[in-house]
């Protein structure tokens, strides 16, 4: 599933998002390339005239995908902000408030993999500690924030992201890899150093949400009812 | 009209007003930091809590509406309580650094931590901290000081029109800034300061001068630009300190420019604090009196007509008309006020008047700008427009060359005379807005009508506001953007040559023998020819001193009483806030002494005496306030329209920030000139 539209971190004061971000790391121009051009056409067809700044959001997402496909890291850098700024003819410091305050607009430099681990109570309970040590542990960093020397993780502690019937959880870009604990963890970083993407989802024999272990109820056949005439149940469940 | 009962007082206040303005109505005080009525409501603080009968918890009163039959509470203890705990909340955060803070005792948050919070914390653990931002040389920031009331976002997105403040992230990391360091480019940045309610943005060049309640409070007026703003000066002993703006919904509603209000500390560099006399070549220091000697010496034969005295920007009238009449009495008609050489026809006074009124803009349905760029020649007019702008359906025409983005939109017609001559023609569209407008306004600036073909433009531009129906009995939509403080007065004193006299030009290069200069500046002084003597009279050590063969010390505008007349004809009466500086002296003053010397005494020996003259030269100086009028007499100013020459407007102003003496001598201006007007280009990184 996308993390673009469920993720949504409310209250977490994400240490990346506070101070403006040093020059030394903010490239010193950006265009949109032909791909982005392409989608920026479609995006803003979807606006009235003069309504052009309600595109920001999925202009910004633009900047981050281009990043990702031109330098491996999906960030929107201050002269990014400026070009959206100017395509829709809104003042910079619009855009600038929009970017700081969405965690999942990166305004710094991330690992080619941003990792975002849920620590919040669900997925604590259920082991995150063991899936933020894992992480840690391969990405060779000692703190969140921190990218991997390697320019391959950055990991970000984020708050609920939804999908805590699965938890522990974490969103890799724009995937979710959920049910995981240590070992899967450690696996499936391993998997993405290689190059390699394992498919998303519960990492353990589980469709979806589903039950583990297969299926708990609606074990008939379609239409099939149970003696006393209610719907078919499962005699675990009551 | 909706009825509301604030603690038992019946009020009747319009229907959308909010619950906040029904309890001002009712005389309570509502405590706030975020609500400003001059600013859009953003109810982020929560100060303004009041009960309201039938709602299940306190209510944010600032953006509430009220409704008919409704109930207010404001002094419950549950309000009480309320307040006490935003109070709590508010400080949690808040460093608590009075004592070194510049906001001290005029604190909206001290002040209403006093009066509405508790008399302790409960909070122990450790706050957070903001790093302070720059922005720009006039502005100083504590940022950890912020309640982050947004105030001085929606100022400068509203009235400044300069969307530059923003607040970035969220949360505990939500922080006030323009997110890239750069210096605000608005020319009425200082208002932010005013309304911080915290310390968070204080002034710069005030900063640990002085405390509020060790100054002195005077009332003056703004003499740095036309627009007449109302300024309180603050002083300590013989010092000016600071400037603030008062309040007046006329003119500058509260708002004022930086120019008037940064420009103090050039009250107190190259002053000219005594009388100075040439002797072969060499400025001397002398007494008054041999000063005035060698001037009745020097005047001794010469004839009147040559003779000749211009007034600079920044005079008193009562300097004005006192030397008037001491040329009248030297039997010279070359007088002057035009230093940019401005062509106007004083036979009426709406010919080079503001007539609308700044009030009026707010009436105004669409707006001609001819020659003008008001955001550097009114920054505070421009707000006035960029409000009526904001309000909506508010055509805007510029005929000017390329200037500074003015705030709000406006339909580039053109950028010389041709574009008016279309315009009266009918050929262009912007005609048909100004038809269409049931209160036009045409305003006319210097740039039009500081240049040869200037009676041309402005008898055309006269033309078209009578032909787009501008004038009638109860509109006046033609006007005169003056930036000159004491032009207007000037004009209505008469202060222009007499037919057959000199005017500037006619006294520059040897046209006059002694040429006296009333802080007179901005000529040229080095078309002044080699062998006029002169007298140059003023405060400032500046072009016309430099060239001076005597200087006469005088006092500057915080330091005299005075009368000023503001570009729309409002006569306005000032005090003085300080002594001049050693032995500088009063204007007007000076001259009565002067007269004296060479057997023509003025008849005033008081200030009242010489505001008798000047109601007995134009009676408009003895008028109060100043009425709203229409236009009568549809017979335009002298000077032919087909005259019109064919040259782009130039621009009135090319520095906002060096603009006059004392903003040349101010050391903040000069900083904010070479940050905003010229700033370096940097290398690419
Ligand atoms: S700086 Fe002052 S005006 Fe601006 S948000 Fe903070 S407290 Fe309000
Ligand atoms: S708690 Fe981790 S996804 Fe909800
Ligand atoms: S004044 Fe009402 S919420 Fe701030």
């Amino acid at each position: 599933m996308s993390g673009h539209a469920s993720a949504e971190n409310i209250g977490h004061g994400s240490p990346g998002h506070a101070p403006a971000p040093s020059t030394h790391e903010q490239p010193s121009s950006f265009t949109f390339d032909a791909q982005s051009e392409a989608e920026i056409g479609r995006i803003l067809a979807k606006y009235p005239e003069g309504r052009q700044a309600s595109g920001v959001m999925p202009l910004l997402y633009l900047v981050q995908d281009q990043m990702r496909r031109q330098t491996g890291s999906a960030w929107i850098p201050r002269v990014a902000m400026d070009a959206v700024a100017r395509r829709l003819t809104m003042p910079p410091i619009r855009v600038y408030e929009v970017a700081t305050f969405y965690l999942m607009f990166n305004i710094r430099p991330v690992g080619r993999y941003h990792l975002q681990i849920c620590t919040t109570t669900p997925c604590w309970l259920r082991g995150s500690d063991e899936v933020v040590a894992a992480c840690k542990a391969v990405a060779g960093v000692s703190k969140f924030e921190e990218m991997s020397p390697d320019g391959m993780f950055t990991l970000t502690e984020v708050e609920c992201l939804g999908a805590c019937v699965n938890a522990p959880m974490m969103q890799v870009n724009d995937d979710y890899y959920e049910d995981l604990d240590g070992d899967s963890t450690r696996r499936l970083l391993e998997a993405l150093k290689r190059g390699e993407t394992p498919p998303r989802g519960p990492q353990i024999d589980r469709y979806n949400s589903a039950p583990v272990g297969g299926r708990t109820t609606l074990l008939g056949e379609v239409g099939e009812r149970s003696a006393d005439g209610q719907p078919d149940r499962h005699p675990d469940t009551v | 009209m909706a009825k509301v009962t604030v603690d038992g007082i019946q009020v009747e206040v319009a229907n959308g007003s909010s619950v906040l303005q029904a309890c001002e109505a009712a005389g309570k005080e509502i405590p706030r930091f975020c609500y400003h009525e001059r600013l859009s409501i953003a109810g982020n603080c929560r100060m303004c809590l009041v009960e309201i009968e039938k709602a299940p918890k306190p209510v944010a009163s600032c953006g509430y509406p009220v409704m008919d039959g409704m109930v207010v509470r404001t002094d419950t203890e549950v309000v009480r309580r309320a307040r006490r705990a935003v109070m709590e909340f508010l400080l949690i955060n808040h460093p608590l650094d009075c004592p070194i803070c510049d906001q001290g005792g005029q604190c909206d948050l001290q002040d209403q931590a006093f009066s509405y919070g508790s008399d302790h914390s409960r909070y122990a653990e450790s706050k957070r901290a903001v790093q302070d931002k720059y922005l720009g040389p006039l502005i100083k920031t504590v940022m950890t000081r912020c309640i982050q009331c947004t105030r001085c976002v929606r100022f400068a997105s509203e009235v400044a029109g300069v969307p530059e403040l923003g607040a970035t992230s969220r949360g505990e990391n939500m922080e006030i800034t323009t997110y890239v360091e750069k210096a605000l480019t608005s020319e009425l940045s200082g208002n932010m300061i005013d309304i911080c309610p915290v310390g968070a943005l204080t002034s710069k060049p005030n900063a640990f001068t002085a405390r509020p309640w060790e100054l002195n409070r005077t009332d003056t007026i703004d003499v740095l630009d036309a627009t007449g703003t109302n300024i309180r000066a603050c002083a300590r002993g013989a010092e000016v300190l600071s400037i603030q703006p008062r309040t007046n919904d006329e003119v500058n509603e509260e708002w004022m420019s930086d120019k008037g209000r940064f420009s103090f500390d050039g009250l107190r560099r190259r002053r000219l604090d005594r009388p100075w006399l040439r002797v072969h070549g060499r400025l001397q220091p002398v007494s008054w009196q041999d000063a005035f000697v060698a001037i009745a010496r020097r005047l001794e034969g010469v004839r009147g007509e040559r003779i000749g005295a211009i007034a600079g920007d920044l005079c008193d009238a009562e300097s004005m008309v006192a030397l008037k009449d001491l040329m009248t009495a030297l039997g010279s008609g070359n007088v002057d006020c035009r230093q940019d050489g401005a062509q106007y026809d004083t036979s009426r006074r709406e010919f080079y008047t503001f007539n609308t009124g700044i009030a009026g803009i707010e009436e105004a349905d669409a707006l001609l700008l001819v020659g003008c760029n008001p955001r550097h020649e009114s920054p505070v007019i421009n707000a006035r427009i960029r409000k009526r702008w904001l309000a909506g359906n508010f055509p805007v025409g510029v005929i000017a060359s390329p200037g500074p983005d003015l705030t709000y939109g406006v339909e580039l017609l053109g950028d010389r005379p041709s574009a008016l001559t279309a315009l009266i023609e009918g050929g262009a569209g912007f005609t048909e807005a100004l038809k269409a407008a049931k209160r036009p306004m045409i305003v006319v600036g210097h740039a039009a009508i500081a240049r040869e073909d200037g009676a041309a433009v402005l008898a055309a531009a006269w033309a078209l506001a009578s032909a787009v129906g501008a004038l009638t009995p109860d509109w006046h939509g033609f006007n005169v953007l003056h930036h000159a403080a004491s032009r207007v007065a000037a004009l209505d004193l008469g202060f222009v040559p007499r037919p057959g006299s000199r005017s500037v030009a006619g006294m520059m290069s040897g046209g006059v023998d002694v040429l006296w200069l009333l802080g007179a500046d901005e000529i040229g002084a080095g078309r002044i020819g080699p062998d006029t003597f002169v007298i140059y009279q003023g405060h400032h050590g500046d072009a016309g001193a430099a060239r001076a063969d005597v200087i006469l010390p005088g006092a500057a505008y915080v330091e005299k009483p005075g009368t000023y007349v503001n570009t729309e004809g409002r006569v306005q009466i000032a005090f003085g806030a300080v002594f001049p500086p050693g032995e500088a002296r009063e204007d007007w003053r000076i001259l009565r002494a002067f007269s004296e010397v060479v057997g023509h005494t003025l008849p005033y020996d008081d200030l009242p005496a010489v505001r008798r003259r000047l109601a007995e030269v134009n009676p408009v100086f003895a008028r109060q306030g100043l009425p709203r009028f229409g236009a009568s007499d549809l017979s335009g100013p002298a000077g032919n329209p087909a005259a019109l020459g064919n040259a782009a407007f130039g621009n009135a102003i090319h520095d906002y920030y060096q603009t006059n003496v004392i903003s040349r001598a101010s050391a903040t201006m000069a900083e904010c000139s070479r940050i905003l007007v010229h700033p370096v280009v940097q290398a690419a990184e």
